[in-house]
């Protein structure tokens, strides 16, 4: 792990899909760990503007599962908690899974009401939706619809 | 949806037959304006839901349904221990016991409307709303293990609010059978500074008028008088129950195979009512239960506390408290013979009719009030429940207006300040910390309330009592 946030995910490898009550998110990458991390950049983008979330703050994400997206569904969810308790905003990800494991690090600040105008709360990312794949392109999808 | 799927059981009943899986049929309430409006997702959950072990009569969906988590939001689905019934935590979802109460003032709308702004801004610096905000009352393990045994009945006996306040709260304020032992250590950590908070999204606390009463008998029971000043609050378990809600999510999930449990969507995620883990959650779940009462009880407070500054003349006593996503053990006739039954409401509000044991004296001839929110800047309902509403949903009503629209289209048709000047010419003064937020909950990115009710009502699944309008929203 290192002591420099990564780069931000670029505008054209994140996205939002509509659900009637909530929100989705989608991120792509050459590899599952990068797509994991645009998908949590599409995550911060349903709370407020990424780009004005100043990665401050390290924090560090474990999670395990056999299954990718119940890796995923740990991953954000785990990226929810530290939202909640400590009243944190991410804007930097760096992802590595191998196997089972995943070890990520995610990089932000304190909410500040006033600059970030952070507009919903995460309750929780769900199963519905929750997809993790490589496409024909050989590009990497990881989704999910959040509970908000 | 396509109505020609369906077989008419009235103009407000709509039957799909059982096929394939399904153990029962399921029955979405409804006009049939309000059904073709629907997504098919709402018939392919409530399908979903009843091929699942154990339910009994029907699954169902009310008339203000919508495509959920594994189950509709709007559906009500009841479950028999003895009969292998199953307990899910995606039926009850990750906002455990999300509900609304709604308290007299004891003012009328004249005696409010020279000092509204003052009242808003009063409420909006005294009631927490929004991300991030945190509450005054910090909780210890301790406390936080009596809070989640002891519901509103734990924040009364601390000193927010009344003993008779427990009187108009479902379970009296109390959910029994909860184990906070069963609530983990990160669901607690979540909750320690949130007590008394909002959160934000749909939620709000709302300074109402009563604009048009429908049945004045029952009115004059539940202390509603046209022009009447009330409080609506709109809020449920906070950090705690969203953690509940993911951590048994995943579990029952991956443990459905071991139990035999044959999962058309892994968001339907349940246990059997008798296994450790469906124990487990039953307890952690109805903890959360308990919070959330908590929580609506210490936010009554601060907002009892607002108005003996601003409007010292207001008595703020509780109309009544209802939840909206829960799973509670009760008891219900079938056939002729009563049964105790799980019964799951996934957005949708429990609405027992005139007469019900649980019922408190003084409400127990009217039915219980049903609290129906509506998107803010636009009217709510209280409705009364009926007896046949026992027989055709286990007594359950809708929740609310239910969303037409994603938030994503919502804004990219409004701005938050824009809606904030329109609310505010037509006499509604909106607080939140966030615009876009507003532009979020933009109403009409919800469906007319009015003909969920409208619906409601005519299905018999509860009675149009009154009609309430805002005048000042605190939108978290």
């Amino acid at each position: 792990m290192s002591a420099t946030p990564p780069r931000p995910v670029p505008a054209e490898r994140w996205e939002h899909f509509p659900h009637v009550a909530d929100m989705g998110v989608r991120g792509f990458g050459s590899t599952l760990d990068e797509a994991f991390a645009a998908a949590a950049h599409a995550m911060t983008a349903v709370i407020t503007d990424p780009d004005a979330v100043r990665p401050e703050i390290r924090v560090e994400i474990h999670a395990q599962a056999a299954d990718p997206e119940i890796l995923l569904y740990d991953f954000l969810n785990g990226l929810v908690y530290e939202m909640a308790v400590n009243g944190l905003l991410f804007s930097r990800f760096r992802v590595r899974s191998e196997g089972d494991r995943l070890l990520a690090e995610a990089w932000g600040e304190k909410t500040d009401v006033a600059r970030h105008q952070p507009c919903v709360e995460v309750k929780g990312a769900t199963f519905t939706q929750l997809d993790v794949r490589r496409e024909d392109d050989g590009r990497w999808l990881a989704q999910c619809v959040l509970d908000i | 949806m396509d109505l020609s799927r369906f077989s008419r059981l009235s103009d407000t009943a709509w039957q799909l037959e059982p096929r394939g899986d399904m153990r029962v049929p399921a029955i979405i309430y409804g006009t049939a304006e309000l059904i073709s409006q629907m997504d098919d997702k709402v018939a392919e959950q409530a399908t979903n839901v009843a091929t699942l072990p154990g339910i009994v009569q029907a699954s169902y969906a009310m008339p203000d349904a919508h495509w959920g988590y594994g189950f509709p939001i709007g559906g009500v689905a009841a479950f028999d221990p003895d009969e292998g019934g199953v307990i899910s935590a995606g039926g009850v979802g990750f906002d455990v016991s999300c509900g609304v109460r709604t308290l007299h003032t004891g003012l009328a709308r004249q005696d409010i409307e020279a000092v509204k702004r003052e009242l808003a801004d009063a409420l909006f610096a005294t009631v927490p709303a929004g991300v991030g905000s945190t509450g005054r009352i910090h909780l210890q393990d301790q406390q936080m293990t009596e809070m989640l045994d002891g519901g509103a009945a734990w924040a009364v006996s601390q000193g927010y609010g009344e003993n008779t306040d427990l009187d108009r709260t479902e379970e009296r304020g109390r959910m029994a059978g909860a184990d906070p032992h069963a609530v983990s250590e990160l669901a607690r950590k979540r909750q320690r500074k949130e007590m008394g908070t909002l959160g934000s999204g749909n939620h709000y606390l709302e300074v109402q008028h009563v604009t048009e009463i429908y049945d004045e008998e029952t009115a004059r029971t539940f202390g509603l008088e046209g022009g009447a000043v009330v409080v609506s609050i709109h809020c449920g378990s906070r950090g705690l129950g969203h953690q509940i809600g993911t951590e048994f999510l995943r579990e029952m999930a991956l443990a459905a195979e071991e139990h035999g449990i044959h999962l058309p969507d892994r968001e339907l995620a349940c246990a059997p009512i008798r296994s450790e883990v469906g124990q487990r959650y039953l307890g952690a779940m109805r903890s959360a239960i308990n919070c959330a009462l908590a929580n609506r009880q210490i936010i009554t407070h601060l907002t009892r506390q607002v108005f003996a500054d601003v409007l010292p003349a207001a008595q703020l006593g509780l109309l009544y408290d209802v939840s909206h996503n829960t799973c509670k053990t009760e008891r219900h006739v079938i056939d002729g013979r009563e049964r105790e039954l799980y019964v799951h409401r996934k957005g949708a509000t429990r609405a027992f009719g005139p007469g019900h044991p649980q019922l408190p004296a003084a409400l127990r001839d009217a039915g219980q009030p049903v609290l129906i929110g509506g998107s803010m800047g636009t009217a709510s309902y209280i409705l009364a429940g009926t007896r046949q509403a026992e027989d055709l949903s286990f007594s359950s009503a809708c929740h609310g207006a239910g969303r037409a629209m994603s938030r994503h289209q919502a804004t990219r048709q409004w701005r938050g300040r824009a809606l904030v000047d329109e609310l505010a010419a037509r006499g509604i003064v909106i607080r939140s910390p966030s615009l876009r937020g507003v532009a979020e909950e933009a109403p009409g990115a919800y469906k007319d309330v009015a003909e969920v009710v409208q619906a409601t009502h005519e299905a018999g699944l509860a009675r149009l009592v009154a009609r309430v309008e805002p005048l000042v929203c605190i939108k978290g």
